[in-house]
């Protein structure tokens, strides 16, 4: 595959820390905490997990672009690709969403593999008619006849700390309600890898979200050999009985400190699933888990109205009624536009989690 | 383009000799800064920095200093002339120009014309009758149709808009899939998902249609980029009207395919209108041809209602764009003269006068008709029984497409992804099982069974 991908851990400035995820099939990983401000080693705050994929398979119609791809990007998750595989493959465009999403339509139609990148998910709106009212709906309006299923649409995703309304936004809510893309977020750096090579090889076009603050702040020892991850596939991180507890990409490392916060002062034992794809979703492994526990938190950093908590909400009322012993608990963002110096007060951390688990168990 | 910066602070930690200093975009915190040593051979370079040159030295343009004041002025009043071959009665006005096309290609060019046209009135028809839905018709157009298409390969690949059904029909499609697609019936290609004139067919070519416009543009940039890499010698065709091309994904493609040189033919039909809106209302400048080379494009305005100029022009645009990687803009200008479509009367906005005169003086079938009619080619008996058999052979067509089944309901719920999901699974099942119990409420027969 074309991408290669930079993980960098940060010692400094981080709210969480980074776990990974069950399963280690693939390989042992490690964990590494970040708990509190360091400014001292510098060697430790400057290391990268950088992964390259398998040689690609011949013909290699595989492209990489958006604004500033070339250099190695904002964020620097495509260094080195240009050296390695040429400027006819991985190449900047002209400073345009509409035209970067069109772009990598046609050549995803003309048989390329395309990813696109958008530099930051909050720019992806003047791509909006496109990926609705073209990616989204090119096989069915065909008949079959043409596709853009090679397209993987790639943007930073989530707040980061101090990025305010333009740097912070999780949009996925905007493009869970069209049929015909498929949308995913990982929660760290394995599963970054293999979501992403799995949107790749996906015969759908595809939007990879990546959380912005865990490009610094997670690390992971990660196969170096090609792998995939399923989408549409739910994951259970931890087991539990009694509060069903769903998130995607960085809320999945606060949900997993509420949990042991549960667990330690209310003696209350939390399941905690990452949803990891948003559309299509894995509504039989939320609902088994409600049906299980009778009680649901779905958590997001977007604006609670209208956003994807409200639609798992919504499905597992319809499949679980009777097995609810609580209503279903929202802790999200405001319905504000994302705030810079409030940002404390807007997300929906771990303390708000904790007491609207609370509230659930003495309902 | 990238700012470099050299510290020595840098070296002295690393031990490497060179560094670059980066912000990322937007997030200005120095604790974001990256310092990272990488290779910049592959970094495009600006032109030398040599500050003895009384010459700007700014990367963003190349040009000379001047000391007057003085605003570039739109040329609208002599604007970019219009080439054309024929006259407007078909006679060749510079031999040189004439493509000299043999007898039995012109004939096709005049037959797949005057088919459309013959198929545009009976299908027009049909939707006044309840039949279908929704059509346009392509009047007065059929030359940039024929002309464009004729100077293509195969293999190259078209991006339409709406109203350029002649492209296909040059190409082969069948008159049957033509009314299949429109009556949303059986053997539609489509599976009956879109409305009337949505065409598409991977075996020619011609990518299928989508309502948005302009969407197109940017989309056709992408393919002749991956069709560049392929190598093989394959073109794209971008059709669009000159009210599509004020969308911004026009400023987009044309943007893109410039600087990604792509080996592209962007063919805006100019036809007078957007729906109501006259081009005085659309633009300002001088039409979509000369906004090319603001974008860095070769471009040209042809004379629309001549096929063997939009012949001429695409032949050679073409030829061009896949020898030399770069884009090329043809603007066809011509007269829209029939409605928008069937949900428009366009007596509401203009005159009949108006119309009449492109109709009947300045029309490409009639032209190529001249042309071939002073080569003894065509004559008053050929005229007639053409006219005839085209019509019978368009009516066979329409009365299969009428007897026709739609496809089965079982097709609203795939091609949504390529596989089926579980969601839309259920979906489908509850459909049926709705439909079963209330049947007589909904129209069962008329489509296709399991």
């Amino acid at each position: 595959m074309a991408a290669a991908v930079r993980f960098f851990i940060r010692g400094a400035n981080s709210r969480l820390s980074v776990g990974t995820g069950t399963g280690g099939s693939l390989g042992a990983a490690l964990l590494k905490l970040s708990p509190s401000c360091s400014s001292r080693s510098k060697t430790q705050r400057r290391h990268a997990a950088h992964f390259t994929y398998q040689p690609d398979p011949v013909p290699t119609q595989y492209v990489i672009f958006g604004e500033d791809v070339a250099f190695g990007g904002v964020f620097r998750c495509t260094v080195g690709l240009r050296d390695k595989y040429g400027k006819d493959r991985v190449f900047n465009t002209p400073l345009c969403e509409q035209g970067i999403v069109g772009f990598g339509i046609g050549a995803a139609v003309a048989g390329a593999t395309a990813i696109a990148e958008i530099q930051f998910a909050d720019y992806i709106f003047p791509a909006f008619d496109q990926i609705v009212n073209e990616a989204a709906k090119y096989r069915y309006r065909s008949g079959n006849l043409f596709d853009c299923g090679n397209l993987t649409i790639r943007a930073p995703w989530g707040c980061v700390g101090h990025g305010s309304l333009y740097h912070s936004q999780s949009p996925e809510a905007f493009f869970a309600h069209c049929p015909g893309i498929k949308v995913v977020i990982p929660r760290g750096p394995m599963q970054a890898k293999g979501l992403l090579l799995s949107c790749i090889a996906d015969r759908n076009p595809c939007i990879f979200f990546e959380p912005k603050i865990l490009y610094r702040a997670a690390v992971e020892q990660v196969p170096v050999e090609s792998y995939t991850i399923p989408l549409s596939e739910a994951e259970i991180l931890q087991e539990g009985s009694d509060v069903t507890l769903v998130a995607w990409g960085t809320q999945i490392h606060v949900l997993r400190e509420v949990s042991d916060m549960a667990q330690e002062k209310l003696g209350v034992s939390c399941e905690v699933i990452d949803l990891k794809t948003i559309l299509p979703w894995d509504v039989e492994t939320v609902c088994k888990s409600v049906v299980k526990t009778g009680r649901l938190l779905v958590s997001h950093e977007a604006p609670v109205t209208g956003g994807f908590a409200a639609e798992i909400s919504s499905t597992v009322q319809e499949e679980c009624f009777l097995n609810l012993e609580a209503p279903i608990s929202r802790v999200c963002g405001y319905d504000t536009p994302f705030p810079h110096i409030f940002e404390p007060f807007y997300i929906p951390d771990k303390w708000k989690c904790f007491e609207a688990i609370k509230r659930m168990i003495n309902y | 383009m990238a700012a470099v910066v050299v510290s020595s602070m840098m070296g002295k930690m690393y031990g490497l000799c060179f560094h670059a200093v980066r912000q990322t975009a937007g997030l200005k915190a120095p604790w974001l800064l990256h310092r990272r040593a990488f290779r910049i051979s592959a970094v495009h370079r600006q032109q030398p920095f040599d500050s003895s040159l009384e010459k700007p030295q700014f990367p963003g343009a190349s040009a000379d200093f001047v000391d007057h004041l003085e605003f570039i002025q739109p040329n609208v009043i002599s604007g970019i002339p219009v080439y054309r071959v024929m006259d407007r009665q078909g006679n060749i006005i510079n031999p040189s120009q004439d493509p000299q096309l043999s007898k039995e290609t012109v004939l096709n060019f005049y037959q797949k014309m005057t088919m459309l046209n013959t198929m545009d009135r009976i299908l027009y028809e049909s939707q006044r009758q309840g039949r279908i839905s929704f059509y346009m018709t392509n009047y007065g157009e059929e030359g940039t149709h024929i002309g464009s298409a004729a100077a293509l390969e195969p293999t190259d690949m078209v991006f339409g808009q709406y109203r350029e059904a002649g492209v296909l029909m040059y190409r082969g499609f069948p008159l049957d899939l033509f009314m299949a697609q429109c009556y949303a019936n059986a053997d539609d290609l489509g599976k009956g998902r879109q409305m009337p004139v949505h065409y598409g067919c991977k075996d020619l070519n011609f990518v299928t249609i989508s309502s948005p416009l302009a969407t197109q543009i940017p989309q056709a940039a992408g393919a002749a980029y991956a069709l560049k890499r392929e190598n093989l010698n394959r073109a794209v065709i971008c059709y669009f009207g000159e009210g599509a091309a004020s969308e911004g994904d026009a400023h987009a493609g044309f943007n893109f395919s410039a600087t990604l040189e792509c080996p592209l033919i962007f063919f805006c039909r100019n036809n007078g209108y957007a729906i109501s809106t006259p081009t005085n209302e659309q633009y300002r400048g001088d039409g979509i041809a000369a906004r090319g080379p603001g974008y860095g494009m070769l471009s040209i305005r042809v004379d629309g209602n001549d096929v063997f100029a939009v012949y001429n022009a695409t032949k050679e645009a073409r030829r061009r764009a896949v020898a030399e990687n770069q884009p090329f803009l043809i603007e066809a200008m011509t007269y829209r003269i029939g409605h928008h479509s069937t949900s428009d009367d366009s007596s509401a906005y203009r005159s009949v006068d108006e119309v009449n005169y492109w109709d009947k003086q300045d029309h490409p079938i009639s032209r190529l008709r001249h042309y071939m009619t002073a080569r003894g080619w065509w004559s008053e008996d050929d005229e007639r029984s053409w006219r005839k058999q085209s019509r019978k052979t368009v009516m066979e067509a329409f009365e299969r497409a009428e007897r026709r089944l739609k496809p089965n309901p079982e097709l609203l719920f795939t091609d949504v992804y390529q596989e089926m999901t579980p969601g839309l699974s259920r979906q489908r099942d509850s459909m049926w099982r709705h439909v079963q119990q209330y049947k007589e409420h909904y129209p069962v027969d008329q489509y296709e069974k399991q």
